[in-house]
């Protein structure tokens, strides 16, 4: 990769400019985070890598070539930011320092400001020798990324619809990983979950090794497609696939009646999966032989999430000691099925961004058999996609008869509650109450949900860090919303 | 009304469903089991013939590139002529974002190459280049002495012939070029428009107007009762609210 800044420089001057760019840079970014810290600016999550990559363009490159095991990198259409945690469990467990990027800020700035945080001021990684990367990635900056930090390992989770207004059509980004796939180093190996037909496509650009993962216990899995299916065409001869098995959205047992493709059999599999009300549990087929581990995040989808993770692991040599101990210790992430406590009532957030991610929470909450308690939060910000005719897509016919109450709030909170008069709960009526501000909505459905019941909170991702916000303030207070 | 069916053609609904066009067909459905009007609905997909005699209304939908390239193919070669034929028999057409362009003569992509069309409708649609700026955004367009609001997302700039009028005048947003002010095209009956979101839900006015379209070739004058539209007004209004808003700041 060329960059204008050290290309134009001599080559006997260009070690040394370098490292005072890089110097300068670590100290500017350092400093910016301190002062948007101290200033509460937000979380200095972003801004800190933007100053970092002006001053020095190569700065990911060059402090992410001093992580002596290497990075790993994890992207995807959903399940970034939970296998993302779970791998860093992981690691942990195995002895390792990772550094990794925070949830959200997954594009070239959040892996600057990462890796700025693990420098010293003077632009070194401290204890070098047991750092591995864990980098998260936006599905469309992977080839930026993966040309800076020349990673050792790269999972692709799943490839779905998701803002199409943002990121252009399904068969652009499967493209755009295609040629990154291609791009990388041959010592790399590329983890790929074979369930979707579109990312076990992917294999055949690798050039290094490939650990395939799926889903072997098909108990949980949808009867049928469900209407957000996307890859549903065979990626060698384009017909309709046949699948012995749907999981969720167009993730399954697929195999092309027309030329024989099908999918691979995978190398780390997942045999038995059950979910309960808080938990879930796992039995996991690694290279070397069983893990069992249970994990406190609920749904079939976070069971990928573990599966991916545990792959990873694999990939990297990391033992089934480490991944079962990483699996059982590790916590829910920031908005994923996080839960807090207000008023005497439990308060669950199902962070939902596109159909497939928002069909399995409902199947998640659903699951449980008794009525649910919703609040159902619904922007068209830029960072939740401009566009919010994909809640057409979602199949809230699930809900019917088993919610207790319902809320509907944020910018399109109006397209919501018509969304959910079609699914049979009805707008405007008893059970669904429309309030477009956040934290009058919020007040509303907590005093809705009866006391020691849960509350889920299902937002798009800027509703999120909205209600998030408020929750963490009044977690841990009384129901104050009855006195006001 | 007794007995009264809208029955519906769904052009390609595996191949184009991008965008909830599900919602449309959902809305079409509800609106019409809820003045007890039968609501009957076949799914066409390739190779599969249209008999344009039993249907009131053909509905199609968006796709994404390699899918509408699919559906191209099998329109012009399959379906064309009869759909042709059933619109000089008022046959009501309702097609969205890229259904709407595949109604046109023909669709010149972003490297120049020509797909022809169905040539429903005389217009055709030209993708400026990879580089041009794609028309994104929620919009609101003037009809009837009314509004119909969605979100539109398209490369290609469509132009209409001279025997065509647009749908409607562009308030806030691009519509079918971005320079004339026009959204969409009618032609007897036969609706195109790029706007999604979905469509049909919060324009009830506008979804009425269609299924009334539809079912007038076979029963003259009639006229739909009104229905409870609470919920479907309030999200319209915030909708316009939301695009016009966003129009000024742009």
């Amino acid at each position: 990769m060329l960059n204008s800044s050290s290309s134009l420089v001599a080559p006997g001057c260009s070690y040394n400019i370098s490292v005072i760019q890089r110097t300068a840079a670590v100290a500017a970014a350092k400093a910016t985070a301190a002062v948007s810290r101290r200033f509460r600016l937000g979380g200095g999550t972003a801004l800190p890598g933007l100053v970092a990559e002006r001053i020095d363009p190569d700065v990911i490159q060059e402090l992410s070539a001093q992580l002596n095991l290497g990075s790993v990198i994890i992207t995807g259409t959903n399940g970034k930011t939970t296998t993302a945690r779970l791998l860093r469990s992981i690691v942990k467990e195995a002895g390792l320092k990772p550094v990794a990027n925070r949830a959200g800020s997954n594009m070239m700035r959040g892996i600057a400001a990462a890796l700025v945080d693990a420098a010293s001021w003077s632009g070194d990684i401290a204890s070098a020798e047991r750092r591995l990367g864990i980098f998260e990635v936006d599905e469309a900056t992977l080839p930026l990324v993966a040309n800076a930090v020349r990673p050792r390992a790269v999972l692709f989770t799943n490839l779905f619809r998701d803002q199409l207004d943002r990121y252009g059509e399904v068969e652009t980004v499967a493209a755009v990983w295609r040629a990154a796939v291609s791009e990388l180093l041959a010592e790399a190996t590329v983890v790929l979950n074979v369930d979707d037909p579109s990312v076990a496509a992917l294999a055949s650009a690798a050039e290094g090794r490939v650990v395939k993962y799926g889903m072997e216990d098909t108990s949980s899995g949808a009867a049928k497609l469900e209407h957000a299916a996307d890859a549903r065409w065979c990626t060698a001869c384009g017909s309709e696939l046949g699948y012995a098995a749907v999981m969720y959205g167009h993730l399954g047992h697929w195999r092309c009646p027309k030329c024989g493709n099908a999918r691979p059999e995978p190398d780390v599999f997942c045999g038995l999966f059950q979910t309960g009300a808080n938990g879930s549990h796992v039995t996991l087929k690694l290279p070397g032989g069983l893990v069992e581990a249970s994990l406190p995040l609920t749904g079939l989808y976070n069971a990928y999430n573990a599966l991916a993770a545990a792959a990873a692991a694999a990939a990297l040599g990391l033992g089934r000691a480490a991944v079962q101990r990483g699996l059982n210790s590790a916590t829910a992430g920031f908005g994923r099925q996080e839960r807090m406590f207000v008023g005497g009532r439990d308060v669950q957030i199902m962070l939902a961004k596109n159909p497939a991610g928002l069909n399995q929470v409902l199947r998640t909450i659903t699951a449980n058999g008794s009525e649910a308690d919703l609040l159902v939060l619904l922007n068209d910000n830029i960072a939740d996609g401009r566009d919010v005719s994909w809640i057409w897509d979602v199949d809230f016919e699930l809900l019917e008869g088993k919610t207790h109450s319902v809320t509907v709030s944020g910018v399109r909170a109006w397209d919501m509650a018509l969304r959910l008069k079609y699914a049979g709960i009805d707008g405007g009526g008893a059970t669904t109450h429309v309030e477009p501000e956040p934290a009058q909505a919020l007040k509303r459905a907590l005093s809705a949900t009866p006391e020691g019941s849960t509350l889920y909170v299902i937002p798009t991702y800027t509703a999120m860090l909205e209600v998030r916000d408020l929750l963490a303030r009044w977690a841990g207070r009384g129901a104050f919303w009855e006195a006001e | 009304m007794k007995g009264l069916a809208l029955r519906v053609a769904h052009l390609f609904p595996k191949l184009m469903n991008i965008y909830g066009d599900r919602g449309n067909i959902l809305c079409l459905q509800r609106r019409c089991q809820a003045r007890g009007i039968a609501f009957e609905v076949d799914g066409l997909e390739l190779g599969d013939p249209l008999k344009a005699k039993d249907y009131d209304l053909v509905f199609v939908g968006g796709a994404q590139d390699r899918e509408q390239r699919l559906v191209a193919e099998d329109l012009v070669k399959v379906k064309a002529k009869p759909l042709r034929e059933a619109v000089k028999r008022n046959v009501a057409v309702l097609a969205v974002c890229g259904g709407y362009q595949l109604m046109g003569r023909f669709y010149r992509t972003a490297e120049g190459e020509e797909l022809p069309g169905s040539k429903v409708l005389d217009l055709h649609t030209i993708h400026p280049g990879a580089q041009a700026q794609r028309f994104i955004g929620n919009i609101v367009v003037e009809w009837n002495g009314t509004t119909v609001v969605g979100f539109e997302n398209h490369g290609g700039r469509t132009f209409l012939g001279d025997g065509i009028q647009p749908l409607g005048r562009v308030v806030a947003g691009f519509g079918n070029n971005g320079e004339d002010g026009g959204e969409g095209a009618v032609y007897r009956n036969v609706f195109g428009t790029y706007l999604h979101g979905s469509l049909l839900p919060k324009n009830p006015k506008f979804a009425d107007h269609v299924i009334e379209t539809a079912l007038r070739r076979r029963h003259k004058d009639f006229r739909l009762s009104e229905i409870d539209d609470a919920v479907e007004d309030a999200a319209h209004a915030a909708a316009v609210r939301q695009a016009t808003r966003r129009s000024i700041i742009r």
